[in-house]
């Protein structure tokens, strides 16, 4: 089973309930695909190597070969290639590697060259594998290295992947394909409103989901009212603890001192993979 | 001579748009006559690469000089190719602007201003 972690508004607690669900597990593939930020190993705790470089394709123009005639760069919408009196000129920063610029030139003066753009790495504890990717400073996309992260699930394990913030590319990236997403929110008007983005995106998707309020206490109950009325199952209620947060401020879980929230994580895990199958 | 000015407006009178790549309009001076032209600038709702698109434009229309706000160093790096000349920072009027360039009190820019995106206000 593949379960995805996510929330729309960041710093409802993703990281959190993924790292404690994979901690309470006895076998599990954890991987962190929040590339810009990953921050699951710092409660996993395992010796990371790095495994691979992620690259990307970027055109690069044979000068001898190329004609001026500009068809690469009418081609691109994302002004990566430009023609200019001066010549032909690639920024590489913008290009999403279509490919489309090399197939219109008529003279073949186009090709593919490698460029990094992070690096994939991956460590083992508590009898988690674990995957983290990072994004390199400066880059813009992040999602081929989530793709390159998601090569690494395997079929013969359960995967959680935690998600990045935000309902945009990286976030239906990483989604895209589980066989169910946790939405963890909290209950304010900020988390509420968010909740409603990334359940829209699920829907259109068709990925089932549930939701775990976390904080439960700080707020209100309009998101409770709402899952409600909309049969949005609310699968577990996280407590607003300060004991929790502590833990969380060390880069500790929390499951060896909430053994009950442990168990109802462990027991929500079973029952979305008896539902899935 | 054409020069290109950032503009909010359609007027002489009308201020110099800070951003470069998403300002509403260019207007093309004929600095010797006072003529000009107004351009919508296309590029402004560009998805990406808004700079280096009102960039490549303005190449096109021939101006020999920029004066704006704020500039990348995507929209930087073409307009140096092209040997355009560009004055940033510029606050005021268009008018003022023009006048401000036939002054020529002003030393050209050598490099980009802004960060890349900064146009997008974020």
């Amino acid at each position: 089973m593949i379960l995805s972690i996510a929330s729309g508004k960041g710093g409802t607690g993703k990281t959190t309930v993924s790292v404690n669900l994979a901690l309470s597990l006895d076998r599990v593939q954890l991987i962190d695909c929040d590339v810009e930020e990953p921050n699951d190993n710092i409660f996993i705790k395992a010796n990371m190597e790095n495994t691979q470089d992620v690259n990307v394709e970027i055109p690069e123009i044979d000068y001898e070969k190329c004609l001026s005639c500009g068809k690469c760069a009418d081609f691109c919408r994302f002004n990566a290639i430009i023609d200019l009196p001066s010549g032909i000129k690639v920024f590489p920063g913008l290009c999403h590697s279509c490919g489309g610029c090399k197939l219109v030139c008529p003279n073949e003066a186009i090709s593919w060259k490698d460029k990094k753009i992070g690096i994939i790495r991956k460590g083992t504890n508590e009898g988690i594998s674990f995957f983290e990717g990072i994004l390199d400073i400066g880059e813009s996309r992040p999602t081929p290295i989530i793709k390159s992260l998601k090569y690494q699930i395997r079929a013969d394990i359960d995967t959680i992947l935690d998600c990045p913030p935000g309902t945009s590319c990286s976030f239906l990236e990483t989604v895209n394909g589980s066989n169910f997403c946790i939405l963890v929110t909290e209950p304010t008007p900020f988390g509420f409103n968010d909740l409603k983005i990334a359940l829209e995106a699920l829907k259109e998707m068709h990925i089932p989901f549930g939701v775990i309020i976390n904080r439960d206490g700080i707020g209100d109950d309009e998101i409770e009212i709402f899952c409600k009325n909309e049969r949005i199952p609310v699968l577990l209620k996280i407590p607003y603890n300060k004991d929790i947060a502590k833990l969380y401020s060390k880069g500790e879980p929390f499951i060896n001192y909430f053994p009950e929230i442990s168990e109802q994580l462990v027991l929500i895990f079973n029952n979305i993979k008896g539902m899935v199958k | 001579m054409k020069i290109a000015i950032s503009s909010t407006g359609t007027e002489l009178t009308s201020q110099v748009d800070q951003r470069f790549g998403r300002c509403s309009y260019f207007l093309i001076v004929d600095v010797e006559t006072n003529n000009f032209e107004v351009y919508p600038n296309s590029a402004a709702s560009a998805p990406n690469g808004a700079g280096i698109e009102a960039a490549k434009n303005l190449v096109k229309k021939g101006v020999k000089a920029i004066i704006s706000g704020n500039i990348g160093p995507n929209a930087f790096q073409i307009l140096q190719a092209e040997g355009i000349e560009v004055v940033p920072e510029f606050k005021g009027t268009a008018d003022e602007a023009v006048r401000f360039f036939k002054e020529g009190n002003y030393s050209k820019a050598a490099h980009h201003n802004v960060n890349a995106h900064s146009g997008l206000g974020r």
